[in-house]
């Protein structure tokens, strides 16, 4: 038993040192969340100014033009010549509901075909003199809410009873939402990378193979690794929040004890895949290709830079199914709604069953030589 | 006095897809032998020995070190062998001292066993530094001083020296030997060099092929394979064997202008050669006398060099 213990210190110990002697990497994987969620979180606050283009065909341009009689009859405001006297603007909305400046590009319907494939436009109005006709995709909805605002300018007419104010409440904001995907994200990338990436390292150089031709434990290598690497992490996911409760002044609002078994078992349950897709190879590129494979799907549909709400409805209990979901959600649930063990629990027991049997298959799996 | 068999390899025979990598190959060493298995690449050295060490397995043939075998007895015989691989790569950024400690928590070592070992393989000064700025020889030397933490009885050396400078050798050599006389540990170790067979080991073992070409001491091989030694020179004349002595004279080779005549003994030859040369007018360059070597041995048994 002793003899164990030894074992596991000393590989524990080597595989911390060495994590914390490559100062590039050490960096990179402290310094990229920071930076993303620093980033992002400044690029989604404050005054809400954008631009809208719109490819405007004035189909008979000497007559007349519906858009520019209406909106300087009905709204009191006019479209006004650009500085580059080409395309003309108008700035429409409130501080309450944001501000948009809609810029109407002229255009041929042949241009303005481009422009829209092109993503330069998001809207196309055919504008006659005594009316107008909008094109565009219906399942986009900015230029749904383009197409409703620009048409409610050209009716004049503000629907009645109804009010808009502006929400801007800690834990509603975009940064809120990303930074417990983000921390969920870290989780599951640190453990991947930390772990297959020195995994088939050692095994490439053949070191897996001189340690089992002592009488090393096996138990005692695999569980130093997954927890020096599980330690690790945590500390990375410290220092992120860290930083999102000293720039954003971000809080939880839940139980911090639930927070930290859910982020273990997160740990455990990638730990547990990354043993079984560092198992067998000893390429480095095949490794890359496994990890992508498991981990690009679950970035992106897991809820971490968006919602997966927006996803078609059949694909959701799929994306429920993810663990990185499952670790998301459940961070997010104790930072924004102040969630408690018992809210927790059956995902904690979800990860952590994962990475027990990942773990398990990983080792019997496993190629030492 | 009888030496006891440490080692016992009958018959083992390891197939790969394309390659008999080890056919059909029996080797017993008995206690303090040093064992050299000396053969060009793909020989199967390494497949043999990983083999021995039990973590490559025979397709067939039995393979027991003091009379245990692998499967039943992994445990006790992973704790009396010492060995280094034919690639020793250490955890780059820790230092020497740190993997050393790290592989001695493997075994139940003595206290102050790996300042004994660092001291050993003379790297008690170095032992601050990271692996990865270790020279080729201090490397080595690193994983010799690992093979021997243990104090295994016999250690097995997957080409200890290759790609090291005559002097780094010898330091290994010297450790090697300093191992045979305090200890009497047994040894099997491959190389491509026949001076490193020559110098360290009492029986060499050539193979080829997955198959032993032959076996003993270097004097036996020589003996053996009635090669003794040869002088060698470069002359734009035809020379034939009627123009050169006859007592003693093996055989007489020519390869474009370069002949080689193998003999007997080269100083009762070489002056009635030097008569003849003299005497036929024949002028030579180039001229060289010299023992045949492990090389040559194998040359002639293959008509390929060692080292192709
Ligand atoms: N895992 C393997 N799969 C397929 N072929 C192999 C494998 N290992 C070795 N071989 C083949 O078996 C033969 C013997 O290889 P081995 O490594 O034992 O040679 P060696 O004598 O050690 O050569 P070297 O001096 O280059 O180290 C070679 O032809 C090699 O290609
Ligand atoms: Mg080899």
């Amino acid at each position: 038993m002793t003899n164990l213990l030894r074992q596991y210190r000393q590989l524990f110990l080597a595989y911390v040192y060495e994590f914390f002697r490559e100062p590039e990497v050490m960096l990179w994987t402290l310094l990229f969340p920071i930076a993303i969620s620093w980033i992002l979180g400044i690029a989604f606050s404050g005054e809400r100014s954008q631009l809208v283009n719109v490819a405007w065909i004035q189909q008979q341009a000497t007559t007349g033009s519906f858009v520019q009689k209406s909106f300087s009859v009905q709204s009191g405001h006019t479209l006004i010549k650009d500085s580059n006297n080409v395309s003309s603007s108008i700035i429409l909305g409130s501080k309450s509901e944001g501000v948009i400046r809609y810029r109407f590009i002229p255009a041929t319907p042949k241009t303005a075909d481009v422009m829209m494939k092109k993503g330069e436009a998001i809207l196309i109005v055919n504008d006659y003199p005594d009316s107008a006709n909008f094109l565009f995709d219906p399942g986009n909805a900015a230029a749904h809410g383009a197409y409703l605002q620009i048409s409610a300018a050209l009716a004049g007419k503000p629907v009645q009873g109804v009010s808009v104010t502006k929400l801007d409440v800690k834990g509603l904001r975009y940064i809120d939402f990303f930074v417990p995907g983000l921390l969920a994200m870290g989780i599951m990338s640190s453990c991947m990378w930390g772990i297959c990436f020195g995994m088939i390292e050692r095994r490439s150089k053949k070191l897996l193979r001189r340690m089992v031709a002592t009488p090393m434990k096996k138990s005692a290598f695999l569980a130093s690794i997954v927890t020096a690497r599980v330690i690790l992490s945590i500390f990375e996911s410290a220092v992120l929040y860290l930083f999102a409760w000293l720039y954003f002044g971000m809080q939880i609002t839940g139980s911090i004890p639930a927070l930290f078994l859910t982020i273990f078992a997160g740990n455990l349950c990638f730990a547990g895949i990354a043993i079984v897709l560092s198992s067998r190879t000893a390429k480095s590129e095949v490794g890359n290709g496994l990890i992508n494979m498991v981990t690009l799907p679950m970035s992106i549909c897991s809820g971490v830079f968006f919602s997966y709400h927006s996803f078609p409805d059949w694909i959701i209990p799929i994306i429920k199914a993810m663990p990185l979901t499952t670790l998301a959600d459940s961070v997010r649930c104790i930072f924004l709604e102040g969630a408690g063990f018992m809210d927790v629990a059956p995902a904690i027991a979800l990860l952590t069953g994962i990475g027990v049997i990942t773990f398990s298959l990983g080792v019997k799996i496993f190629k030492w030589y | 006095m009888i030496k006891n068999t440490v080692l016992e390899i009958r018959q083992v025979k390891k197939y790969f897809k394309d390659v008999k990598a080890v056919d059909g190959i029996t080797i017993n060493a008995v206690e303090g032998e040093f064992i050299a298995l000396l053969g060009p690449n793909g020989a199967g050295k390494t497949t043999l020995l990983e083999m021995i060490e039990g973590i490559q397995y025979p397709d067939e043939g039995e393979i027991l070190i003091n009379g245990l075998g692998w499967k039943k007895h992994e445990k006790e015989l992973r704790a009396i062998l010492g060995i280094s691989l034919q690639e020793n790569h250490f955890i780059d950024r820790l230092t020497v001292r740190e993997v050393t400690e790290l592989f001695g928590s493997f075994y139940t070592l003595p206290i102050g066993r790996i300042d004994e070992v660092l001291d050993l393989v003379a790297l008690t000064e170095k032992q601050g530094a990271l692996t990865k700025n270790l020279s080729g020889g201090q490397k080595q030397r690193l994983a010799l001083g690992i093979a021997l933490l243990n104090n295994p009885k016999i250690i097995l050396l997957d080409e200890p020296t290759t790609g090291l400078d005559p002097a780094a050798r010898r330091n290994i050599w010297e450790i090697l030997e300093k191992l045979k006389k305090d200890q009497g540990i047994t040894m099997i170790l491959t190389t491509h060099y026949m001076e490193e067979a020559e110098y360290l080991c009492e029986r060499i073992i050539i193979l080829d092929k997955g198959t032993i070409l032959a076996e003993g001491s270097v004097h036996e091989l020589l003996q053996q394979f009635d090669l003794s030694e040869k002088i060698v020179f470069v002359s734009d004349k035809t020379v034939t064997r009627e123009m050169v002595p006859d007592n003693g004279l093996h055989a007489l080779t020519q390869n474009e202008n370069t002949y080689t005549l193998r003999i007997e003994d080269i100083s009762s030859y070489l002056p009635s050669f030097l008569a003849a040369m003299k005497e036929y007018n024949i002028q030579y360059s180039s001229l060289e006398c010299r023992k045949m070597t492990l090389d040559d041995l194998f040359l002639s048994l293959t008509g390929r060099s060692l080292n192709d």
